[in-house]
């Protein structure tokens, strides 16, 4: 870490050692630059809401945390990104490992037209976390627990995961991602496709969650940002424009575009 | 006048009144068309509906009625004597009588009862036609004339079009559920006639296919056996072949176009594949005949096995090869169809590629896998061509794919190619194979469709 990012990134020294760094970080999607030059420190068990008009960045961002640009052909991403002081772009590293760390919930609720059980049971499977099948039953329980949907479809684990609402749905994907135990949460515009009561459990959820985990959260409501995240990162046109602490930045924001957006002028 | 000509006429007539009702609507608003209930343009379909669906149709009616009062005609004018004889000969006489009125070539002596009949027949001929051309074109200048006079601005054209419109569209798919039905019920009963021949138990469970049976009674002929049994081992076994060969290479093929090859490639392999789809049945039947066939049979006497020079196995690997592309195309637009989301969802929980494929695509594109293939199957069963060319004709109940085996359809073509009396169990047995085997081939296709329908809800 040079000393012009030291110097570019003052937050950082409000904590000791924050989970994840981007420095510099360039994405292309062909020719055209998607995003610019953007530095961001992502802190241990807290929320870290980035929110921005319709394409800005903000989901290209999130997707280049745990690498899901490399499956979109012509994506070309620039600069560091670190997970734990370590080079997640490094050539030799294991993606599949990474993903493992850095779990991710969709925009629209994708489980596997498999059941319940086997949605969740997918991950620790894949990675042999549970071997045996008790091990396995209480890693569902647990996860389903965490998500807050355990009491509602612990009679019928066997059904299938598509046959539910799409509030549980979503938090069908989020004890899915939870339950391969990763350290970072990315979750993209996760409330989107549900109604407001869902939504409110899903923030909930997301509140309960961060003792835990590291979570990045992608949304266009500044009321959800408001309410669930920590700090708040504002991008626009495919920069950095602003990141702060989610008060400051609704309360007092440094920036004449900050502004202009969170008092609904534009975006 | 050529029936062709005067539905010319009469298009040109409807498209006249097209013209005629959208000026008479536009005239009548005051050229101004909002104070219209519809559009002018529903006004003109309206006069040209008017038009041309009441002389058409009166059209068809005439061309099918006409004949067969004519004939009647022809019968009622015909001395007493003859019409007293049997309906084959009676049959037989009108025949000639229609022969000699079109100037064809007839098979009895012409003599002067016959050639008034026959100018008799003619003329009347000529009147119908004469009268149905005019009769037509009255009712489409009245229809026009009638139509247009109706129209009001008040007059809801447009409901009336649609309406008119929706019931077209019904009739044309109950032609075509109709000619189904007309296919199932013909077999049906020539079918029938065949088990009051031969009994069923005889024909679904007998192990002997020889149906030669002596035309005269003192032709010398097998006793005639009508044991399917043979055939249909002999089509299980060919499609048994073609799938082993069609299943591996299409799906392995649909998933590298599906996943794995970049997009260049896939737009160049999937057209190439489907070419196969286009090769005429023909052509594999040479193929396998001259190349597939000569090639196994050296190569299994070089092993020291003996190989007849047709095999169900030259058969069934060209047939499969036939097929390819009816597993690898649809399966692959199948998995394609596998929502992207579920693809982000494996590889964001750490999947890898084949993974991804192996536990999500693969069972989410499943059903729709299973109804290509059984497509497929159903193609494969109802194939002919290769069969006669590569497999041969004679019905061995066998399980060595080393030998010549026969299949229903092959079957049904040799019964019912060059001169056969259509009274015979020999004949009759091939409308009783073809039941059998459209059976068969519904009860696939209607599997599949489920199957196919089934995973369409899966994602909505």
């Amino acid at each position: 870490m040079d000393a012009v990012a030291e110097a570019e990134a003052p937050q950082r020294a409000l904590r000791n050692s924050p989970k994840m760094t981007a420095r510099q970080v360039d994405v292309y999607y062909g020719e055209t630059k998607a995003l610019k030059n953007i530095d961001l420190d992502i802190e241990e068990n807290q929320v870290t809401s980035l929110i921005g008009p319709s394409g800005c960045g903000k989901s290209t961002f999130l997707r280049c945390l745990n690498r899901m640009n490399d499956v979109i052909d012509g994506c070309r991403v620039e600069g560091d990104i670190t997970l734990d002081d370590v080079d997640i772009y490094r050539s030799g590293l294991d993606v599949v490992q990474l993903r493992a760390r850095v779990g991710m919930v969709f925009q629209k609720p994708n489980p596997f037209p498999k059941s319940i059980y086997d949605n969740i049971a997918y991950g620790p499977r894949l990675h042999g976390i549970a071997e045996a099948k008790s091990d396995l039953d209480d890693i569902v329980e647990i996860s389903l627990t965490k998500a807050g949907l355990w009491k509602e479809v612990k009679d019928r684990l066997q059904a299938p995961g598509t046959g539910l609402s799409g509030g549980q749905q979503q938090r069908l994907c989020i004890a899915r991602a939870i339950a391969v135990n990763p350290e970072v949460i990315l979750m993209d515009e996760p409330c989107s496709a549900l109604d407001p009561i869902a939504t409110a459990r899903i923030e909930e959820l997301i509140d309960e969650l961060r003792q835990n985990f590291t979570i990045v959260i992608v949304t266009h409501s500044m009321q959800q940002a408001a309410r669930v995240s920590q700090k708040t990162a504002f991008f626009h046109l495919g920069d950095l424009v602003e990141v702060s602490e989610t008060e400051q930045l609704f309360t007092n924001p440094r920036d004449q575009r900050t502004q202009g957006y969170i008092t609904g002028r534009f975006g | 006048m050529n029936s062709f000509i005067l539905i010319a006429i009469l298009l040109v007539l409807s498209s006249i009144g097209y013209s005629f009702g959208q000026r008479r609507a536009r005239s009548l608003s005051g050229n101004q068309p909002s104070a219209l209930h519809s559009r002018p343009q529903y006004y003109g379909l309206y006069v040209a509906l008017w038009c041309g669906i009441p002389s058409l149709a009166l059209m068809a009616l005439w061309l099918i009625l006409e004949p067969q009062v004519a004939e009647w005609m022809l019968i009622s004018s015909l001395p007493a004597d003859i019409q007293a004889l049997p309906a084959d000969r009676l049959s037989l006489l009108l025949n000639d009588v229609k022969n000699l009125a079109s100037g064809n070539i007839v098979s009895r002596e012409v003599d002067a009862a016959l050639q008034s009949a026959a100018d008799g027949y003619a003329s009347v001929r000529q009147i119908g036609n004469a009268a149905m051309v005019v009769v037509a074109l009255a009712i489409g200048v009245l229809g026009l004339s009638f139509a247009r006079k109706r129209i009001t601005p008040g007059l809801r054209a447009r409901n009336l079009v649609e309406r008119t419109v929706s019931i077209v569209m019904i009739v044309a798919s109950t032609i075509a559920v109709l000619t189904t039905v007309g296919i199932v019920l013909s077999l049906l009963f020539e079918a029938l006639r065949f088990f009051s021949k031969v009994p069923w138990y005889e024909f679904l469970f007998g192990l002997t296919w020889s149906p030669q049976t002596a035309l005269r009674a003192d032709q010398v002929a097998g006793s005639g056996a009508f044991g399917a049994v043979p055939l249909f081992a002999g089509t299980l076994m060919i499609t048994f072949i073609a799938m082993c060969v069609a299943v591996p290479i299409g799906l392995f093929s649909a998933i590298y176009m599906s996943e794995y090859a970049p997009p260049k490639m896939r737009a160049i392999v999937k057209p190439m594949l489907e070419v196969l789809a286009g090769v005429p049945t023909v052509v594999y039947g040479f193929f396998a005949a001259l190349t597939v066939a000569p090639f196994i049979r050296r190569t299994g006497e070089s092993m020291g096995l003996d190989v007849s020079s047709e095999s169900a196995l030259a058969a069934g690997v060209v047939m499969g090869i036939m097929i390819i592309p009816f597993v690898s195309s649809l399966s692959d637009d199948v998995m394609n169809a596998v929502p992207r989301s579920l693809r982000d969802g494996a590889y964001a929980l750490g999947a890898t590629k084949s993974e991804t494929i192996k536990q999500v695509i693969f069972p989410a594109a499943l059903p729709g896998i299973v109804g290509s293939l059984l497509l497929a199957m159903s193609r494969a069963i109802g194939e002919t061509m290769i069969v006669v060319m590569a497999a041969g004709l004679a019905a061995n109940l066998t399980a060595d794919p080393l030998e010549a085996v026969t299949t229903v359809t092959v079957q049904i073509v040799t019964l019912l190619v060059g001169d056969q009396e259509f009274d015979s169990a020999k004949t009759l047995a091939a409308f009783a194979l073809g039941l059998v085997l459209f059976a068969i081939t519904l009860t696939l296709n209607v599997i599949a469709l489920n199957v196919v329908r089934r995973y369409r809800e899966k994602y909505d």
